[in-house]
């Protein structure tokens, strides 16, 4: 710690650190935009400057940018001096002399930053008399909308966009008064990472187009805390609404997930929500009027749910609450999970691992923080893009670690940290089945058949542990094997990421063995497995059987009423297997949002509330459970969440007459009753009563507007508040207007900062936890005491078949997940179907790309264009998965080519 | 008078081809160093002959060297730049010892070098310097023929390359550490100090960026001393013979290397002929466009730095930039207003917002829309674009001419406000 003086007062501030962080760190409102606690310091922008004073009897000081000064014990500097003050206010004036003030057209109001900082500094008054200078805008895809007129110069984006996310297409331009922040030309965004130039950028140059269509001012929206939907991340976010619509999602700032950023499948895979293809109300099928009413609906399950056998199809998608829910009204013996035995084999592997405690599990910030990183068989990028973006930091601060070492320069100076860095980087080993981005950054890259990274796996936990059994392995990898030990015996924080993308579950043993071998030698050991959807850990830690089993049962038992909760089957299996089973149940009642091939088959088809109208708990791929809220009451009574629905049911299939209702507290209080694997899971959050001060919590800011009027073409008097009664939250502006607890934050937002950049008041530092940071509840406890008990089953190495190729599914970050797939943007982006294979494959049978090839999968025939990459294993096809319209693949097995169309 | 640096330059003859320079003493310093002398007795020597920068800042030569970590645990490579990036406004010094010499040069580079222990070296040329690209490129290939650059110089064990390295006509690659951006395939804007270069320069190695004048200085000082270095100032503070240029309505503008300390009104009346005939001196730029103005009543001032920086300006790169009577004082301001708004790089604010505002300023004034505030305006960003306040030189440079043409020629702004038209047209 150090002593510093600011306007003569005393504090004691981090050591290390720079002045800004230190002011901002302190709460005093100090005006800043070329500085990001995520990228660092540069001194563009001029904006933070302060006086400092040689000592106590200095009077004269000199005028220092805060962002660029280290603190030094005995500092005194003066944020309120009247110089500095001053030129604050002129650096706003010059920004402004070519903004055009267009805020009232611009989505950026009301959460501008440029306005804050305006206010701020007390600029006002318009000296500059000539023409500003103008720009073109260009296309940049469906996400973001380009107004460059705006843009005050801070070069924040193409810091972040190049920088940190390691983008390339966004660049800057031009020189003086002319500079340009945009694409070589117009097009399509390259980088997944693109939506978070709308929170970077400072002003409106980069918005988000998709809220655009449905535009809605911050302080007009109703917002909720909410977590990701769309990969095992698990990643925070805001949710906002207005006139029953979702309008946008934005990052919720989580010092241990997600920090600043998302990916833009999170950002703007939510439209999903406004589909027109949601189910409105409840059908029972083959009736004259299939649509019913709540009361009809129960009354006609009343005969399905007894006299039945009861069999529950649960959901990865779906909360822990909704999946407990029918655990519990199906009994335990009767849920199944709604995804492929070979899902299940993999994920139940991982949990077991997880559950031994040896090993623990890596958050994002672990990630970010390792300095040696080996991804065994996952392809991150696609399958969980934002930890491939801490995968990214990682490797960056490694190298800036290194490169810093017995160097006056300071870790916050950024562009100095990346001189001395230039192209060197920290350790990382992406040894997965075909090419990435993260490749670029890899000091070791490796391109194999699953069978053969696990082997590598093994053969690397051995050079470590010598105990275990030796793998023989061919030069091409068996070099690769020891550099990754090496690098790893060296480290002191690896972490190892694997997961369960391609169905591999030598890979999860593989990955635990480097892990546990590293225990030896370092100081932390990080592991963590990739899980396909939002809850599949949460699923697997329910630890039921797959579905290939609950077809099973259906074949042998008569009388089946099967219960699918929010699953499409015919994306988790085969299309003839999800056809067997509706043909053996008797009555099928599906609980879903969106219609889908599953809903098809239904003879009771339930609305299910999204995760925009639903309160319900994830569980990430670490095991953290972590609580989403309601964001709004959808105005169609029948839209509830699937656990309520389910728990209605409960008193009719008993026939007992005490109807309640439930919350999602005693829900998950059900679910450690029936399973003790998930103790402590109601400790996600505070519970339902939590009060501050005695009063609620507002989803509402208090600048809200139009509330009496919004309806009022509907009815001319005020419309009740709806009421919450599963939550700490309100629904209307009303209620402790303070900063609320780490979990329950519904929108940043401060005195003076209406922007985003409002969550350095909500941190105990800049760029550092959240005060009191709450974030989430890990299931899996780390005991320290444990010892590894390796695995040494070794698999045998890959051989290339004949005339036959090893189908792997090729994930796409926009197109493979389900329900983002929904939104039109990504919808767009999405690739269309392809077959890809190796250069050594192609060239025989003279493919090249575009040729059309029809394979044929056990009875089925495809017939796709072709991809080439260099990067795949000779033997191996990788098709995309999980596409619309694509017919779920029977992964890892054998394909046959039997035509070619050049 | 001995003049070390142009003594063998005959503007209209061809330079010395490496023959003709190693007859003439050429190389010799090299000789004497690479046998006889340690890196630090170099350092050493340069220091002591109190030679300062001639790009403009005057910082002690061989102190600058003297941050470079040396010895065994020293980061390598190490860079030696040289900077000839000359785009001031008003000077051409450097292209007078480009065209003229440029063996000089390279000698001069090794030896820094061989000082620094630098293992690569760069020429960064300005763009439009084509014949000195052109006279570079071959004297380099002599040098590297003659085994006085690439590895084990001479037999000395001491190893340098030497590349040419042409700009693309951006003034901010003059400042060292845009120059290192460019250099190394970035933007050309500049870097924040600390880290110096001496530290973190060129691909983040100890890097030291000397002017070309301050280079061809060195053979000298090694062959004959820093004695008769310091000998050469005429009675100056400041040691050795400097490279003065006049530009502007005189009968005889030039270039002359003279006695560093020689006098404004030497200068001018002397060597640049006086005033033309009909025209009298109303103000000068003593060191180039970025330094303030000087009036008649400096014209006893010596140049040398200590000296001009006491009467209100800068000594700079030592080209002087004279302006007459019939010449408006705000057009003319106006006129390097535009070039150094052209020229920010757009990185800090105050420059990149800052000097197009005071271009539009000075252009309403001198097309009569002009007005009081204006000039108070004007007068504010001298001010605000002071050291410190920007991210490098260029705006508090740019800020120079302005604010003491304020000082100076004050009325003229207050007359084009008060007619409304500029009264010299």
């Amino acid at each position: 710690m150090s002593t510093i003086y600011i306007d003569n007062k005393q504090y004691e501030v981090k050591a290390g650190k720079n002045l800004l962080e230190a002011c901002l760190g302190l709460g005093i409102d100090l005006p800043y935009f070329c500085w990001h606690p995520a990228l660092g310091s540069v001194g563009a922008c001029r904006q933070c400057a302060v006086k400092v004073f040689k000592d106590e009897n200095d009077t004269h000081g000199r005028l220092v940018m805060s962002c660029m000064e280290s603190i030094r014990d005995g500092l005194h500097l003066s944020v309120s001096d009247k110089t500095a003050k001053a030129f604050r206010s002129q650096v706003i004036e010059w920004l402004m002399t070519n903004h055009p003030h267009d805020c009232p057209v611009c989505d950026e109001g009301g959460s501008c930053h440029l306005q804050d900082m305006t206010v701020m500094t007390g600029h006002d008054y318009r000296r500059y008399h000539y023409k500003k200078r103008t720009y073109t805008n260009q296309y940049l895809g469906p996400f973001i909308h380009h107004e460059m007129n705006r843009c005050i110069q801070c070069y924040r984006c193409v810091r972040y966009y190049h920088e940190y996310a390691g983008g390339k297409d966004l660049n800057v331009f031009a020189a003086h008064n002319h500079v340009y922040f945009g694409r070589e030309r117009d097009g399509i965004l390259e980088s997944p990472f693109s939506g978070n130039l709308v929170e970077v950028c400072p002003t409106g140059v980069f918005t988000d187009k998709t809220l655009r269509e449905h535009y809605t001012r911050k302080w007009d929206l109703t917002t909720a805390p909410s977590v990701c939907n769309h990969c095992s991340v698990g990643c925070n976010t805001i949710a906002g609404e207005r006139y029953g619509q979702l309008r946008c999602i934005t990052n919720r700032y989580n010092s241990q997930v997600n920090g600043y950023f998302l990916c833009d499948r999170g950002r703007f895979g939510y439209e999903f929500v406004n589909s027109a293809n949601r189910i409105t109300q409840p059908l029972i099928r083959n009736r004259t009027v299939e649509a019913v009413d709540e009361a009809v609906l129960m009354d006609h399950l009343r005969a399905l749910l007894t006299n039945h056998t009861l069999i529950g199809i649960g959901s990865p998608r779906a909360s822990m609450e909704s999946n407990i829910a029918l655990m519990q009204l199906v009994g335990k013996e009767n849920f199944y999970q709604g995804i492929s035995d070979n899902a299940v084999f993999v994920e139940k592997r991982i949990v077991e691992v997880m559950q031994s405690g040896v090993i623990k599990t890596a958050s994002l910030h672990d990630i970010q923080q390792s300095d040696a990183i080996v991804i065994l068989g996952e392809d991150l990028w696609n399958t969980a893009p934002v930890m491939a973006l801490a995968v990214r930091q990682g490797v960056m601060k490694t190298a800036a670690h290194q490169a810093l070492q017995n160097r006056a320069i300071a870790e916050w100076h950024d562009a100095a940290v990346k001189e001395l860095v230039q192209q060197e980087k920290g350790f990382l080993a992406n040894c997965t089945v075909s090419s990435s981005p993260l490749d670029e950054i890899s000091s070791s890259v490796m391109h194999k058949a699953p069978e053969d990274l696990a082997r590598l796996g093994f053969a690397i936990a051995q050079r470590l542990n010598m105990v275990l059994p030796v793998v023989q392995l061919n030069d091409d990898m068996s070099t690769p094997a020891a550099v990754i030990a090496a690098a790893l015996q060296k480290a002191k924080r690896p972490v190892i990421i694997s997961g369960a993308g391609y169905y591999n579950e030598a890979l999860i043993r593989a990955a635990f063995d480097i892990a546990a071998a590293c225990k030896a030698t370092a100081e932390e050991v990080h592991l963590a497995y990739v899980m396909p959807e939002c809850n599949s850990m949460g699923l697997a830690m329910m630890q039921a059987s797959g579905f290939e089993n609950a077809v099973l049962r259906t074949s042998r038992v008569n009388n089946v009423t099967a219960i699918v909760l929010e699953n499409d089957l015919y994306r988790n299996v085969p299309a003839q297997i999800a056809d067997v089973f509706f043909n053996n149940c008797q009555h099928c009642i599906v609980l879903d949002s969106l219609h889908n091939a599953t809903t098809q088959h239904a003879d009771v088809l339930i609305p299910a509330a999204s995760f925009a109208e639903a309160d319900g708990t994830l569980v990430n791929y670490e095991g953290r459970a972590q609580r989403f809220y309601q964001v709004f009451v959808p105005a169609n009574k029948n839209m509830q969440e699937s656990w309520k629905w389910l728990m209605k049911m409960q008193p009719v299939q008993t026939g007992s007459a005490v109807e309640r209702s439930y919350h999602p507290e005693e829900v998950l209080a059900m679910g450690e009753q029936l399973l003790p694997r998930l103790s402590g899971i109601t400790a996600v959050a505070p519970p339902r009563n939590f009060r501050v001060n005695g009063q609620p919590l507002p989803r509402a800011p208090h600048r809200y507007s139009g509330r009496t009027a919004m309806l009022s073409n509907l009815t001319v008097s005020e419309p009740k508040p709806k009421q919450d009664y599963d939550s700490p939250f309100t629904f209307t502006m009303e209620g402790y207007s303070g900063m609320p607890p780490s979990p329950l934050i519904p929108f940043f937002w401060s005195p003076g900062w209406n922007s985003n950049q409002a969550v350095n008041k909500y941190q105990e530092e800049p760029g550092g936890s959240l005060k009191n940071e709450h974030a989430g509840k890990l299931l899996f406890e780390y005991k320290q005491d444990a010892t590894p008990v390796y695995f040494k089953d070794i698999p045998e190495a890959f051989m290339v078949r004949h005339e036959k190729w090893l189908l792997l599914p090729q994930y796409e970050v926009f197109g493979s997940e389900e329900l983002s797939a929904y939104s039109k943007g990504i919808s767009e982006l999405s690739p269309s179907p392809y077959a890809a294979l190796s250069q050594l494959d192609a060239d025989p049978l003279s493919l090249v790309n575009g040729s059309l090839i029809t394979v044929k999968i056990f009875e089925q025939v495809y017939e796709l264009p072709v991809r080439i990459n260099a990067a795949i294993p000779k033997g191996v096809m990788l098709m995309p998965a999980g596409l619309a319209g694509m017919p779920v693949m029977a992964w890892n097995s054998w394909v046959q080519i039997i035509s070619i169309r050049l | 008078m001995e003049r070390p640096l142009t003594q063998y330059i005959h503007p209209g003859c061809p330079p010395f081809d490496i023959r003709e320079y190693e007859m003439t003493g050429g190389y010799s310093a090299l000789q004497k160093v690479l046998k006889s002398m340690t890196p630090q007795e170099v350092q050493k020597l340069v220091q002591d002959s109190g030679l300062k920068g001639r790009g403009g800042a005057g910082f002690n030569t061989g102190m600058k060297w003297s941050f470079v970590p040396m010895g065994d645990s020293a980061p390598h490579p190490k860079y030696l730049i040289a900077n000839a990036d000359e785009m001031e406004p008003g000077t051409f010094k450097d292209r007078l010892l480009l065209e003229g010499n440029p063996h000089q040069l390279i000698e001069g580079m090794i030896l820094a070098a061989y000082a620094i222990q630098a293992d690569v070296s760069y020429i960064f040329l300005r763009w439009a310097y084509k014949k000195a690209a052109q006279l570079l490129r071959k004297s380099i290939h002599e040098a590297y023929a003659a085994g006085l650059l690439g590895k084990n110089i001479l037999g000395s064990g001491f190893s340098l390359e030497m590349h040419l390295h042409t700009g693309v006509g951006r003034y901010m690659c003059g400042e060292e550490t845009a120059l290192l951006n460019a250099l190394e395939g970035k933007r050309a804007t500049p870097r924040a100090k600390p880290p110096f270069p001496q530290i973190s320069g060129l691909y983040g190695k100890p890097t030291i960026v000397n002017n070309v004048e301050t280079l061809c200085n060195l053979p000298h000082i090694v062959n004959n001393g820093a004695e008769w270095f310091k000998s050469l100032g005429n009675g100056s503070a400041d040691s050795g013979t400097k490279l003065y240029g006049v530009s502007g309505k005189v009968n005889n503008p030039g270039c002359w290397e003279l006695p560093m300390g020689v006098t404004v009104r030497e200068l001018i009346e002397e060597h640049a002929g006086g005033m033309k005939n009909g025209y009298q001196l109303k103000g000068f730029l003593p060191g180039g466009a970025s330094t303030d103005f000087l009036t008649a009543e400096h014209l006893d001032v010596k140049m040398d730095f200590a000296s001009v920086t006491a009467a209100g300006s800068r000594l700079g790169t030592g080209t002087m930039v004279v302006m007459d009577d019939a010449t408006c004082p705000v057009g003319f301001v106006h006129n390097l207003q535009h070039f150094f708004a052209q020229e920010s790089c757009g990185w800090c604010t105050p420059c990149r917002e800052g000097l197009p505002w005071v271009e539009k300023l000075l252009l309403s004034l001198e097309q009569g829309s002009g007005t009081t505030e204006d000039v108070e305006l004007l007068q504010m960003h001298t001010q605000w674009l002071g050291p410190g306040n920007t991210f490098c030189a260029l705006a508090p440079g740019a800020m120079e001419p302005l604010q003491s043409a304020l000082k100076y020629f004050r009325e003229d702004f207050e007359k084009h406000v008060a007619l409304r038209r500029c009264p010299y047209q």
